[in-house]
Order: structure tokens, then sequence, then C-alpha cells
């Protein structure tokens, strides 16, 4: 069977669902974060195939400021987590409720 | 069964398996090694579609240096499997139904997606010369940006992660 189009559409979108369960199934806010650059991940595969489907330019450099942005993103928030773990000694978000009450 | 093929299902099967590496293990540290498997073999995949600068970048920034970041924080907070949070079995399984309701959702609204052969179209638009032609001429304004962005992350990483009770300076 070759490959086209849409096997790389599923993959991605495993990807992405592994990366969802992941985030909603894990209490370890490091973990939680490195699911959400998994997603990113798929994402980026995606657009990735469908500029070779296309045969364009503009997704792969989509994909380029996606990774610019996520690696911001990573150092902000590494550093709330740091922040985090020195006010509570924990990375566990179940203690991050008092806005519940 | 061509070449590509074969090496499109072993990578999917690396990515697929160390993804579930990634959510399965106890250990943070096995998590982060897994997801640097991960990122290697999606970089696997981006060489398979000639996206050659994105496979490197990917590998530099993705595996090289966020990974590093994170490696770095985890042993800085001496997580390991006996600190490790678990969140009881209920709210575990609700997770992993709701990711796969997901899942199925949108795998039954993409089913009859168009499909396209990958190997017709030309493929030299992943090359540096291409993307480095269009990033800094259609693209040279939000390039631009992007630095900015990476400065304020950075005097923001800064910000935050600095100790309070320092005196005011």
């Amino acid at each position: 069977m070759p490959v086209n189009s849409s096997h790389y559409l599923f993959l991605s979108l495993l990807l992405f669902a592994i990366g969802i369960m992941g985030t909603l199934t894990r209490r370890n806010a490091v973990i939680i974060f490195m699911c959400i650059e998994l997603m990113l991940n798929a994402v980026n595969l995606l657009l990735v195939a469908f500029s070779k489907m296309y045969g364009d330019v503009d997704a792969q450099l989509f994909v380029f400021f996606i990774m610019v942005v996520a690696a911001a993103e990573v150092a902000v928030g590494l550093a709330v987590i740091v922040m985090m773990y020195r006010k509570v000694h924990s990375v566990d978000i179940n203690i991050l409720n008092r806005l519940k009450h | 069964m061509d070449f590509y093929s074969i090496l499109f299902w072993v990578l999917s099967a690396m990515a697929v398996g160390s993804a579930l590496g990634v959510i399965l293990s106890r250990n943070p540290v096995n998590s982060v090694l897994f997801l640097i498997l991960t990122f290697f073999s999606i970089s696997g995949h981006y060489i398979l579609m000639n996206a050659q600068f994105l496979a490197v970048v990917n590998i530099i920034v993705y595996a090289g240096a966020i990974m590093v970041l994170f490696l770095f924080v985890i042993m800085l907070m001496n997580l390991n499997a006996d600190v490790e949070p678990q969140k009881g079995q209920l709210v575990q399984l609700a997770g992993v139904i709701s990711g796969g309701v997901l899942f199925l959702v949108i795998l039954a609204a993409l089913r009859s997606a168009k499909v396209e052969s990958m190997e017709t179209k030309s493929t030299d638009i992943g090359l540096i010369a291409n993307l480095g032609k269009v990033l800094f001429t259609r693209y040279v304004l939000p390039f631009e940006i992007s630095s900015v962005l990476f400065l304020s992350a950075m005097i923001g990483a800064v910000v935050i992660g600095k100790k309070e009770n320092l005196p005011a300076a």
C-alpha cells in the first residue's frame, strides 16, 4: 500500500490524541508541559505533510515559526514551573486549586 | 512494499510507541528520553518528506535545546518515580476515554478526505535555499517580530525565575 497524505493525517492525529490523553491523565506539571510539546509536534508533522502534498513553501515556514514560539513558550513555562516548585515544593497540579474556593 | 513505505511504517511505529512511553512511564526522566525519541522519529519523517531544513532544526531546537532544558529542570527538582503524583483510576480512565473519543470523532470526519499521493509533486521546496528566499522576502516582518518575542520571553523568564527576597536594586 503506497503512503499517501491520509496516512500522515492519521499518524499526526494519533500523536495529538496521545498528547491529549497524557495531558488529562498526568498530574506532574512537567509531564503535562511535555505532552503539550508532543501535540505541537503532531501539528508540525501534519503541516509538513500538507506542504509536500500541495508543493507549497508557506506551510514549512509556519512550522518554523511554531518552533520559534514553542522555544519561547518553554523558556517562560519552565520558569513558571520552577517558581511554583520553589513556593510549594511540589509539581503536583492538584495543589494549585485555590481559585476553586 | 517499497523502501519509502517500509521507512514510513517503521518511523510511525517508533513515533507512536515512544509517544505512548512518554505518557505511561512513571519516571519523568524516562518520559523526557521517550519524548526525544519521538522528536527524532518525527525528524525522520521530515527527511522522508524532503524537508531537510526542518529536520535539522527540529533536532537542534527540540531534541537539543528544549529537552535539555526539561532535563535540567527535572534534575534540579530531583523528580523520580517515588515522588510522582498519580491520579485516581477513574480520572485516568476518563482522560483516556475523552482523548480516544476525540481521536475517533476526527477520524470519522476525515475518513473521506481527499487522498493524494505524496510522491508526485516536486520535492525541492524543503531545501534551505528555497525556504530562506521566502523567509527573507515575504515573511521578513514576522521573522523580525519573532526576535522581539524571543527577547521578551528571555526577560520574562529571568523576571519570573528571580528570587523574590533580594533587596530591590
